[in-house]
């Protein structure tokens, strides 16, 4: 197993949970509802949770002294190897719980594959995750229909949450080269396809919402190429770490 | 933050297998499903619970706060409903 590959592919599922963290974060202070701003704040924390211990783990795999924060706050936007789905901005609530629900349907059932696979240390990281990811789906699920099959309004948001993202999603069951490279030490992303699908057509269902038809996809982001929004957010998260190096609270 | 116009449910929360649920407090939700969510994003979040209850906050009927001379002053001058108010017989020992 080449230890490059792993650290990139340990890399990528950190910068996945740490993006869409941080997106999470940004909505602390304008959630719609006092409720929802904890409900995100907390998701946010165990995704953050998340990718700190994957950064640690990439950190050790690499060898190269770098920690946690070096990797997170150090890195440029062509560094970072997350899906593009999870840098795309909050928009109103609808399409943040469509980005919720996209991601979510897959990681539920990605972190048992992961905790189920031969590697321990991955393994452990991923049976912690399992049981946050199973809440965050459920929320983003029952959110979903709460406002698809809700008002004219709720529904025409949610909808079209769901349609801006889909080209999204496509990368979701693609395999990185880091991926392939690692062959049974990598989870089996096509294998995730059938339960992904049957679970969003479950929730569409029950909240009376179109399926958006298959278009085309947009790139994964794994290899470091991303679109507009990462950037300018990578900008603020980093700004401290960037001005004062090594900076502690 | 706009005012919501969700119903009001009430959060009960049980801390440990055999103690009772306890009033935490109350939280707006669409439905009980919703409102069993945010209890636990709510008040869950340090560890308190192994289990929650929600109740619709309508759903509770509360004593008249003109009624408390009626419901609550007679007790004040019933000593004989306190134990401490009987003396034990020394023949009982501890009890």
């Amino acid at each position: 197993m080449s230890a490059a590959a792993r650290f990139r592919y340990v890399l990528g599922l950190a910068d996945d949970q740490l993006t869409l963290g941080h997106r999470l974060s940004q909505w602390t202070g304008r959630a719609p509802l006092l409720e929802e701003e904890l409900a995100l704040a907390n998701i946010a924390l165990d995704l953050i949770g998340q990718a700190r211990a994957l950064y640690q783990l990439a950190g050790g795999i690499e060898g190269a002294g770098r920690d946690e924060d070096a990797l997170a706050y150090g890195r440029d936007e062509r560094g970072f190897l997350n899906l593009q789905l999870l840098e795309q901005p909050n928009g109103d609530f609808g399409r943040t719980i469509a980005r919720q629900l996209l991601y979510g349907a897959l990681m539920r059932d990605y972190w048992p594959a992961l905790a189920a696979s031969g590697d321990a240390a991955l393994a452990a990281i991923a049976g912690k995750a399992a049981k946050e990811a199973a809440y965050h789906y459920r929320h983003a699920a029952e959110w979903t229909v709460r406002l698809g099959d809700g008002t004219a309004e709720s529904r025409r948001r949610m909808q079209a949450g769901l349609d801006e993202l889909w080209e999204y999603t496509g990368a979701f069951f693609e395999m990185s080269a880091d991926e392939a490279a690692l062959g049974d030490g990598a989870v089996d992303r096509p294998g995730l396809r059938p339960g992904w699908d049957a679970a969003i057509g479950r929730v569409l269902a029950r909240a009376t919402l179109m399926r958006p038809s298959a278009t085309w996809m947009a790139a994964s982001g794994r290899d470091g190429v991303h679109s507009e929004h990462l950037e300018p957010m990578l900008a603020e998260m980093q700004i401290l770490q960037r001005s004062y190096p090594g900076l502690t609270w | 933050m706009p005012e919501p116009r969700l119903p009001l449910w009430e959060v009960f929360i049980r801390p440990r297998n055999g103690l009772a649920h306890r009033h935490v407090g109350s939280l707006h939700a669409a439905d009980a499903a919703m409102a069993l969510l945010a209890a636990r994003d709510v008040y869950t979040r340090r560890g308190e619970g192994r289990s929650i209850w929600v109740v619709p906050t309508s759903a509770i009927q509360a004593s008249d706060p003109d009624d408390k001379d009626a419901f609550f002053d007679p007790a004040d001058d019933k000593v004989y409903r306190q134990p401490t108010h009987y003396r034990v017989p020394d023949d009982v020992g501890d009890m």
